[in-house]
């Protein structure tokens, strides 16, 4: 029912094809966000593909690496040319196609013009559910308090701040509790974690700490990237906190273990 | 100290791949300075005179500093010695020659009135301002015999008089008052801003008054 | 003279940083003060945004015409009878004002705050001349009776803690009696202020900084909390500014709006108690204020900048926003940037003042979170300058080759899609099946930095991709 209305309302001409940006950190670490993409944008009236990927470029394009950047640039938006939108369960990625592709091709005039097209095709999944395809709520259901925490890329490159809790504030028995600080840094940063390992630590424990004094038994976010790092505090801290995409929560889709937590092999 | 100067200029331009004698750049830049143009200036301080000057002193008050209004300059004296001795102040006082400083009926009261600069001896001091800025009440103070620049910094208590009429909305309207005194491109030795007494917080980001200037900061505004 | 850089040495000088126990508690007033102020600050001006904008066009007009607003001042500078002294360098700067000290038999100077100064190393150049420099910034003095550079390009001495700077006045305040109660911050402050209300009589050369020239009247700014800079440049018989090339502003009227994001974007007042312009020496009447009024100009690398991606730079006003809301200057402080100028705007301004090969660390010791952008008050997009940098040293082999390599690797396997899909197919896999039933890694050889710190979250096991494209080729079955 839900999906039929929203459909009606985003797709012109009755038909939304929707690009998945499935991230590489999602197609590699955690499918099951993939999943609950997929179910989100179906759900909100979307026809969704997935075509053949790696990777948006946002590690070379940090380290310096133009070229491999923009080789990777063009197979992206060859992959997504012929979908109406192309949706990413990640500010970050969403922000370097939305953000940094045009820069990237600034002097190259025919690329930039792909590159301003696709960027305008493109959205991180929530703010793309709630802003194009007009939900408003979702047919979910959560145990608990939860409290979100704001990727840099999606709040301050792509302005995605009240989407999130406006949807999680729909989901069945869940108590969202704001800690302090959620607009600032997890300490990730992509290659930084590893190269300044010592220095993403101490930034992470600050996070790690605002989450776990917010009181809430699981932390959600918009980025994997953010996500696997603070689980990976919080365990390494032995907290018993759980860690999800937010898109886990919102999909009802919580059958997979949280991240950083055991959980089964499947096949 | 010309080779210098030509070295600095001649790789500014290199850098700008500009002469200096493009004559559309040479207009812009003399334009720009003979305009003077305000840019975005908050609707915040644009009042009628009433609010404005109520506005200058909450703002004032806000910044640490104490207010009182006077209804005539006749009042001064009285409104100073009440502050001094309410703070328990010695009643001596250092002013500058302004002649509307000095034509208040400082006799009186008890205080013991000298003018001239300060030489770092003086518990208070007392200056007229040239004009006041609503929006963060700001003090504006010109250098120059009738309100030396030291008595705005060395007492330890500084006491300023601003009539109500010479409260403006904004810092622009009272440049535009400078540049009315002083000539276009001209200034006084040192025009001051001053919004509330001297701090620091320098340890541990801690608040503390009277750093190197005044402690205390009072204005006397006089609504005639 | 100036400063010998450790920014080479900048993750053993952030390990230090961090072991700091005394840093790592001051540090602790600026994760929140600064912040919390700012954003009080930016909220009560409806105005704000369109004074960000304003301040950016105002400064980004004056560097493209920077030449012909040089050009402006100067002539101002001189008919109201002060001097102007261009340096190319440090040393000529440095050699300017020792002149001068020189030519008036100058004893003692004293110091506004500057960072200028700082980045010149003036303070040692006047010693090694035989003269006594002295900050008078409470900060400043702390630090300098240290013996080190400010941590912070405002609030110089946020590095320290109270009980340190009661120990530093202990030790160097001996001529006071010993058994005296500075235990308060106010006492602290009284007791600074008593030593350097002394100084500022006896000064006979009074050095300042400036936050803007103004080409319009030849005026010099300062903007400070404290007095100190107004006492510096009143006292002395000679005033000396310190100013570097991207002060210049057109009018008295763009100072008002730059005033406007100034303070704000700093401590999060409306305005800094004092904001001084001054403009030639005193007046053949005027009771007071200094005979000779000199301004030393400083290009020192930033003519170059201009016409560059790193010209944004210059935009820049030092308000010190971009530190006060960076992850990474809120765990380790200034000092661990290793030179003069710390945090986001250091990480893009010193490798292009000491060299990205000296300096290369600090551009990439950084999240790219964008809260230093977010804030910065004439819009610097400073991760996009870090960035740039990066891609300087990437196109001059100037990385590790450990990184090097390992994005070689990566970047060849991204840009073939289908073997990237076997490739990662077949790793995750195996990755899932070592993580095992913990479903997290304490430890991975390949990425140490990480785990030596916190777990490594275990992939669930096939790939997206892989078990997308299964589900396509199953035959499709009704709901």
């Amino acid at each position: 029912m839900a999906s039929m209305a929203a459909a009606s309302r985003g797709g012109a001409g009755g038909e939304v094809r929707v690009g998945l940006f499935v991230t590489c950190l999602v197609d590699l670490f955690r499918p099951s966000v993939g999943f609950a993409a997929v179910k989100l944008l179906q759900d909100a009236g979307c026809i969704v593909d997935v075509p053949t990927q790696t990777c948006c470029g946002q590690p070379a394009y940090n380290s310096g690496d133009r070229a491999t950047t923009a080789t990777i640039a063009v197979q992206v938006i060859e992959a997504f040319a012929s979908y109406r939108y192309v949706v990413a369960p990640s500010g970050s990625c969403a922000g370097m196609i939305k953000r940094h592709y045009p820069e990237l091709f600034a002097d190259d005039p025919n690329m930039l013009r792909k590159a301003e097209e696709l960027a305008g095709r493109t959205h991180e999944l929530v703010s793309f559910l709630t802003d194009v395809m007009g939900v408003k709520r979702v047919d979910a259901a959560f145990d608990g308090p939860v409290t979100y925490h704001d990727g840099c890329s999606g709040l301050r490159e792509l302005g995605v701040r009240d989407q999130p809790r406006r949807l999680l504030g729909t989901v069945r028995g869940l108590d969202l509790v704001e800690s302090r600080n959620t607009d600032v840094c997890c300490g990730f940063g992509g290659t930084f974690a590893v190269k300044y390992g010592e220095l993403s630590n101490s930034i992470v424990e600050r996070k790690a700490a605002t989450v776990v004094e917010s009181g809430a038994g699981t932390l959600v976010a918009g980025d994997l990237g953010c996500l696997m790092n603070i689980a990976g505090k919080l365990s390494r801290m032995g907290s018993t906190m759980e860690v999800r995409h937010v898109a886990e929560i919102l999909a009802d889709m919580t059958e997979a273990a949280p991240i950083g937590a055991p959980h089964h092999l499947k096949d | 100290m010309s080779e210098a100067r030509d070295t600095v200029l001649g790789t500014i331009r290199r850098s700008l791949g500009v002469t200096g004698r493009e004559a559309p750049r040479r207009d812009a830049v003399e334009g720009r300075i003979a305009a003077a143009r305000p840019g975005v200036i908050p609707a915040r301080g644009q009042l009628p005179e009433p609010a404005r000057v109520a506005l200058f002193c909450e703002k004032a008050e806000a910044s640490a500093a104490t207010v009182a209004r006077v209804a005539s300059a006749a009042e001064v004296p009285g409104e100073v010695a009440r502050f001094l001795r309410d703070n328990n102040l010695p009643a001596t006082l250092r002013r500058g020659a302004d002649p509307d400083l000095a034509a208040m009926p400082w006799g009186g009261t008890t205080i013991d009135v000298t003018a001239g600069p300060s030489d770092g001896s003086d518990i208070n001091g007392l200056s007229r301002a040239f004009a006041a800025v609503a929006e963060s009440g700001t003090l504006a103070l010109v250098s120059g015999q009738d309100n030396p620049t030291s008595l705005n910094f060395l007492p330890d208590n500084h006491i300023v008089v601003v009539a109500a009429r010479d409260v403006a909305g904004d810092y622009e309207a009272v440049l535009g008052r400078v540049r009315d005194r002083y000539g276009k491109g001209t200034m006084p030795r040192t025009l001051n801003f001053v919004t509330g007494p001297s701090r620091s917080a320098d340890i541990e980001q801690t608040l503390i008054l009277g750093a190197h200037g005044p402690r205390r900061l009072h204005i006397v505004v006089v609504d005639d | 003279m100036t400063i010998h850089p450790t920014s080479p040495q900048f993750k053993d000088n952030a390990h230090r940083a961090l072991e700091d126990r005394d840093l790592q508690k001051a540090l602790g007033h600026v994760r929140q003060a600064f912040i919390a102020k700012r954003a009080a600050a930016a909220e009560a001006l409806p105005e704000f945004e369109a004074l960000r904008d304003s301040a950016r066009d105002i400064k980004q007009h004056t560097l493209e015409n920077l030449d012909l607003y040089i050009e402006a001042w100067e002539d101002k500078v001189t008919a109201a009878g002060g001097h102007v002294h261009y340096a190319r360098d440090a040393a000529e700067a440095r050699e300017a004002v020792l002149d001068i000290c020189r030519r008036v038999g100058a004893r003692t100077v004293t110091k506004g705050k500057s960072m200028i100064s700082e980045e010149i190393g003036l303070n040692q150049a006047i010693e090694a001349a035989g003269l006594v420099p002295v900050e008078t910034d409470l900060g400043e003095y702390i630090v300098q009776l240290r013996g080190e550079v400010p941590s912070h390009i405002i609030a110089p001495a946020v590095h320290l803690t109270r009980d340190q700077v009661e120990a530093d006045f202990r030790r160097h305040h001996t001529h006071l009696d010993a058994s005296r109660d500075i235990s308060s911050h106010y006492s602290l402050q009284a007791e600074a202020r008593g030593i350097l209300r002394e100084r500022f009589l006896a000064a006979d050369v009074g050095v300042t900084g400036a936050n803007f020239l103004v080409a319009e009247t030849g005026t010099s700014v300062i903007v400070t909390n404290e007095g100190n800079g107004d006492l510096t440049q009143l006292l002395p018989r000679v005033h000396v500014v310190l100013a570097s090339i991207e002060k210049l502003v057109p009018t008295l009227e763009d100072v008002g709006q730059l005033l406007r994001v100034l303070a704000r974007s700093a401590t999060g007042q409306e305005m800094s108690v004092y904001t001084t312009l001054s403009t030639g020496p005193k007046r053949p009447d005027d009771p007071d204020g200094p005979d000779e009024y000199h301004v030393v100009l400083i290009d020192n690398g930033r003519s170059s900048m201009l016409g560059t991606s790193f010209e944004e730079m210059l935009r820049c006003i030092r308000c010190g926003a971009c530190m006060n809301h960076c992850p990474v200057y809120h765990s380790v402080g200034g000092h661990a940037y290793g030179w003069i100028y710390p945090g986001p705007m250091g990480a893009v301004l010193t490798p292009a003042l000491i060299g990205v090969e000296t300096a290369g660390h600090l551009p990439n010791a950084s999240t790219f979170c964008g809260r230093c952008e977010s804030v910065c008050p004439v819009r610097i997009p400073l991760p996009k300058l870090m960035r740039h940098w990066r891609e300087r040293e990437f196109e001059r082999h100037l990385q590790p080759a450990a990184v090097r390599g390992g994005l070689g690797v990566w970047g060849w396997f991204a840009s073939r899609p289908k073997l990237y899909r076997l490739a990662t197919g077949l790793a995750m896999r195996a990755l899932s099946i070592a993580g095992g039933n913990r479903g997290r890694f304490a430890s991975l050889p390949l990425a140490k930095g990480w785990t030596d710190y916190r777990d490594m979250p275990a992939p669930q096991g096939a790939t997206f991709q892989s078990q997308w494209k299964n589900r396509r080729a199953q035959p499709k079955r009704a709901a």
